[in-house]
């Protein structure tokens, strides 16, 4: 019986696990050196904000994998050959394969300041991160903490420690919140809510040292404009990237990542990546060769169990979409709406009068293609805008079906009449927002 | 705010220590003007001097009448001699006259009994009473079958045991009307009479110092999370540190004050008078000068409760629409149907009913009691039967066609109202495991059955009473009776699942343990949401991240993200559509939806969770 070996149980390597199941009769085995069972790494947050407690972060019950017979091995990887086959793990255990999955995650970035390993200084992607973080926040009163680099895992961090009552300064390099994603107008919306949070906000604001008290553990930091603040935790969530440390220099071809083919083999037969630590030599049209999100993680591991139970299946990602929520504002996007408009785009954009809630849509100039569309506070129906997108719809199209696509609960005030009146105002059509339809919505008729 | 806060939890404390320790002031005592003002109020004026008397001299026998008792565990622990001695004289001295005497019973064995051989017939019966066919014909009817045509005694002694058994059944029977059993109500009408002191002298002031303090303390408490919970959204923090929602010490002391007030208040309520005396003031507002029941008691907690913690969901939710409305909602049908128009419509001489309550939650709808209770009370009365069916049999399905279960579950019933009002901080309670789904089916479709069996006994029994008034065993089917169904029924559903451990276990299952396991309207409606209605939790494409928040703060212990998660809307017969999932998913992926089930659209997983495009279309070729 064929042994697949997946190294990593996180979203995709346990995708790949269960979607091989499956397929196929063939023997499994995920090998992690985190946790003793897969949990969702996007809920560690809650977790320590008291929301829940970790064994809730499980999606599946502890049974799930024997009876799937999935075996389940902890230990940490430290060695591979390709050539015989064999994992070797810390400790001196070994373990052979027949194709092995390399979904190995991320880890967070350092770019070598002075200072970022001292005590109550980290970042947070690992349950081990989690459990630092808590034991850096309680053995001694956090007065103050700063966190450096403005995205989504630093306005986490930032909700997390917010949930305690820690003060938090949160460094952002650029003059906007998530500045390589976020329009314009979206991150001031981010910005001020996250001010109105109790959240110091610094804008063009980079780390330049972190000073240790005499035990070693951080006492204060040093900014770029020479500012000394003084604190006792530091969070770094500055991205992450692949966690291959423990693979460079082998025969296994890496970049910044593990290389692969749009089937997600590397340059080692029988071998295969994907989820964070995949980097695509050809990326598909219009995405990066990294793809670091929870979604493409899954995908990626249903592709490659198709492939390695011989449906040869090239990783084909539909429509970019994503979401996210800073503090209390949820955030979707669907489509691309880039953080500068590109040549030949057009957009809408539309503020609710409280600041915290808006939709921006972005179009083709010339064939008024529909392109994207981000939303704060107002949740979008996936089918709808992918239908869309496939559809190539006009912007006009999408204006007149837009109650279809809203998604807010019940009750909930719905915008759409004064949205489609601003676009008919800017863009000079006429266009009545149509009443929403079910049929429109199932795809029937 | 943080000070207000902390004095309102301070002021609460007080008021609920006042509250248990009222429990255990005033002293009993019981007088024949207590007697009086108890039982000499009946229409019938002899009957309550019978009774009056009679309880009189059995205390005096006693030594109980004008005897300070000083608490009401040694005062009640009497009731139970005093009520059968009382019952018992009743019956001997109604005896002489219309039973039959230990004189009558010698005459009787003198003729029964020749030469220590039985030959008791009817005809000793008619010499004995020649001049009275009244007793003939009682003794004829109650002991034919000891005639030696029908049985033969060999031993003296076992006719007379036979004999002497009997007796005591025809001569008790003739008290009967006269009786006060002794049972919980009895009871607790005796100790409330008896009881004096403290709170009967100043009512008003304990009720301000008990549901007063602990109004105005849990407002304190709860009204400034407005600011300190830091601006409308989710706000969770802390659910899990803290020792009251996490089945921390807290949680485990208000499990046990649960637990204690639901036995007492269904099993021991002659324990709890002085609770009732507190909220006598209220009661008089609607009658005066009344009097106020246990049930009075609880429904004023209950409704003060739901609204106070009400109040606590305007705040946590204000971001959210549709938990505003729903608990607006939840909060009008307590306060009008449960309680209000249950305490105004006796004073129109209509049954106190509450008109949103349906069968099979309301079990005692077609008990012989409430039946006659509606057709009593002349067209209005029959026209609230009448509704009473239409809405189970027609509004109910019909509305779990449209919306779902939630327009009752989370809308309307009381209790769910009081789970998602004062259950809502331990809603993350409940089991989430496959096992407990399994045990849950289990257990709500047989309490189904039982509630339905139950209902055709009574229904039978209701029948005969309003059809064949004159039919005797007008209870009993299939050799059992409705009253032991109705009572073990009562006991076991009613009273211990519904009350004691529906509610007293809310800080160990979870807000919805009943709702879940035991209620068989849920299991009712349940059917139809499952099987036949538009109502369905739609999942939002790809976008879940498995975080299990859902999940986690599901009351129904529905395990939402396994559906999520694979791109499945959230169709289960549990759900009651209170909303939080799709309240506290930070990715937007649920909302509860009544749509057409076009394709199969309603429930169907789909083959590959949007978003995979390669997938999708290699599964197409």
């Amino acid at each position: 019986m064929e042994h697949v070996v997946i190294i990593g149980n996180g979203i995709s390597g346990v995708t790949a696990a269960r979607h091989i199941r499956k397929l196929s009769n063939k023997r499994i085995t995920i090998v992690s050196a985190e946790t003793d069972y897969f949990f969702s790494r996007t809920a560690l947050m809650y977790v320590y904000m008291g929301h829940m407690k970790f064994e809730h972060t499980q999606p599946y019950e502890n049974w799930f994998w024997e009876k799937n017979r999935i075996e389940l091995k902890k230990g940490l990887v430290e060695t591979i050959d390709y050539s015989s086959k064999t994992l070797s793990l810390s400790g001196g255990d070994q373990v052979t394969y027949d194709k092995l999955i390399l979904a190995v995650g991320s880890k967070t970035n350092k770019f070598g300041w002075p200072g970022q390993n001292l005590k109550g200084v980290q970042g947070l992607y690992s349950k081990q991160d989690l459990d630092l973080m808590e034991e850096n926040t309680s053995v001694l009163k956090v007065e103050r903490a700063v966190i450096v680099g403005g995205g989504l895992i630093g306005v986490e961090m930032a909700e997390m420690l917010h949930s305690r009552n820690i003060p938090v300064s949160f460094f952002v390099r650029e003059d906007q919140f998530w500045g390589n994603v976020l329009p314009v107008k979206e991150a001031e919306i981010i910005g001020k809510h996250l001010e109105s949070r109790g959240i110091d906000l610094r804008f063009t604001t980079e780390l330049k040292e972190i000073i240790s008290d005499e035990s070693g553990r951080v006492k204060a930091v040093v900014s770029s404009n020479g500012e000394e603040l003084a604190c006792q935790f530091v969070g770094l969530t500055p991205g992450v990237s692949p966690n291959i440390d423990f693979l460079k220099e082998t025969d296994l071809e890496t970049e910044e990542g593990i290389v692969v083919n749009q089937f997600l083999e590397t340059n080692q037969p029988d071998v295969y990546s994907i989820g964070d630590c995949a980097q695509f030599s050809k990326p598909a049209a219009g995405r990066n060769n990294l793809e670091q999100v929870w979604y493409t993680g899954r995908i990626m591991g249903e592709t490659v169990a198709q492939t390695i139970c011989r449906n040869k299946l090239a990783y084909k990602p539909g429509h970019w979409f994503n979401s996210a929520k800073f503090f209390d504002i949820e955030y979707q996007t669907y489509g691309w709406v880039h953080s500068k408009l590109q040549d030949g785009e057009a957009n809408f954009y539309w503020e609710h009068k409280d600041g915290e809630m808006c939709m921006h849509f972005v179009f083709d100039k010339a064939s008024r293609k529909f392109l994207g569309l981000n939303t704060l506070g107002i949740r979008i129906r996936h089918e709808v805008m992918n239908r869309h997108l496939d559809a190539d719809s006009t912007i006009d199209k999408v204006m007149e079906q837009l109650k279809d696509a809203n998604f807010d609960p019940e009750f909930y005030r719905v915008y759409e009449d004064e949205i489609v009146a601003k676009f008919n105002v800017e863009q000079g059509t006429n266009i009545s927002a149509k009443k929403r339809s079910w049929k429109r919505i199932l795809g029937v008729g | 705010m943080k000070n207000i806060r902390n004095i309102g939890l301070v002021v609460f404390l007080i008021g609920f220590a006042v509250f248990i320790a009222s429990l255990f002031v005033g002293t009993y005592k019981i007088s024949e003007d207590k007697l009086k003002s108890l039982y000499d109020t009946t229409e019938k004026i002899d009957k309550g001097d019978t009774i009056t008397a009679s309880l009189k001299k059995a205390a005096i026998e006693l030594e109980i009448l004008d005897k300070e008792f000083s608490s009401q565990f040694s005062f009640s622990s009497h009731l139970a001699d005093l009520l059968n001695k009382s019952n018992a004289a009743i019956s001997d001295g109604l005896a002489d006259k219309d039973g039959i005497t230990a004189i009558e019973v010698e005459g009787i064995y003198d003729l029964a009994i020749v030469g220590g051989k039985v030959i008791y017939s009817k005809d000793v019966v008619l010499a004995v009473f020649s001049d009275n066919p009244k007793k003939q014909k009682l003794l004829i009817d109650n002991t034919s079958w000891m005639f030696n045509e029908s049985k033969l005694y060999e031993k003296v002694d076992d006719f007379k045991k036979d004999f002497e058994n009997k007796l005591k059944r025809i001569n008790g029977k003739l008290g009967e009307k006269y009786f006060v059993w002794d049972n919980k109500y009895s009871r607790f009408d005796l100790v409330k009479a008896a009881s004096n002191g403290p709170i009967t002298d100043n009512k008003g002031l304990f009720l301000f110092l008990t549901f007063g303090l602990c109004i105005f303390g849990a407002l304190m408490y709860i009204l400034p999370g407005a600011i300190l919970m830091g601006g409308p959204g989710i706000k969770n923090n802390g659910v899990y540190h803290d020792a009251a929602t996490s089945r921390g010490w807290i949680g485990i002391l208000a499990f046990v004050f649960l637990l204690f007030f639901y036995i007492l208040l269904y099993f021991y309520p002659w324990l709890i008078v002085n609770w009732t005396s507190i909220v006598d003031p209220f009661k008089g507002l609607f009658i005066e000068g009344a009097s106020a029941s246990q049930w009075f008691l609880y429904g004023t907690l209950y409704t003060v409760s739901m609204s106070v913690m009400g109040i606590r969901m305007f705040i946590k939710y204000r971001h959210n629409r549709y938990q505003i409305v729903r608990t607006a909602s939840v909060l009008f049908f307590q306060i009008i149907f449960a309680f209000l128009l249950v305490e105004i419509l006796p004073l129109f001489d209509l049954p106190a009913m509450d008109l949103k309550n349906a069968w099979p939650l309301d079990y005692d709808m077609f008990f012989d009691w409430n039946v006659t209770g509606h057709f009593d009370s002349g067209t209005v009365g029959i026209f609230m039967f009448v509704w009473g069916v239409v809405l189970s049999a027609i509004v109910i399905p019909v509305m779990v066609y449209f919306y779902g279960k939630r327009w009752y579950c989370s809308w309307v019933c009381g209790c769910g109202g009081l789970a998602e009002t004062l259950g809502d901080p331990y809603r993350q309670l409940s089991d989430k495991r496959l096992i407990t789904w399994k045990i849950e089916r289990w257990m709500i479709y047989s309490v189904f059955l039982l509630a339905i069996i139950m209902t055709i006994f009574a229904g039978y029994h209701s029948y005969n009473e309003v059809n064949y008034p004159e039919m005797s065993s007008k209870d009993v089917l299939f050799g059992m009776s409705a009253y032991n169904i109705r009572e073990w029924y009562g006991f076991l559903i009613g009273s211990i699942f519904a009350g004691v451990i529906g509610t007293g276990f809310y800080p160990i299952l979870g807000n919805r343990a009943w709702c879940r396991f035991g209620c068989p309207l849920a299991a009712y409606m349940g059917i139809v949401q499952r099987f036949k209605s538009r109502f369905r939790i739609t999942t939002n494409g790809g976008q879940c991240i498995s975080c299990g928040n859902c999940s986690t703060y599901c009351e129904q212990g529905i395990d939402v993200r396994a559906y999520a998660q694979k791109g499945q809307n959230i169709v289960r017969s549990s759900c009651v559509g209170c909303g939080v999932c799709s309240a506290v998913c930070p990715r937007g992926v649920l909302n509860l939806e009544n749509a057409p089930n076009t394709n199969g659209s309603r429930m169907e997983a789909p083959e590959v969770i949007l978003g995979n495009e390669g997938l999708k279309e290699f599964l197409n070729k």
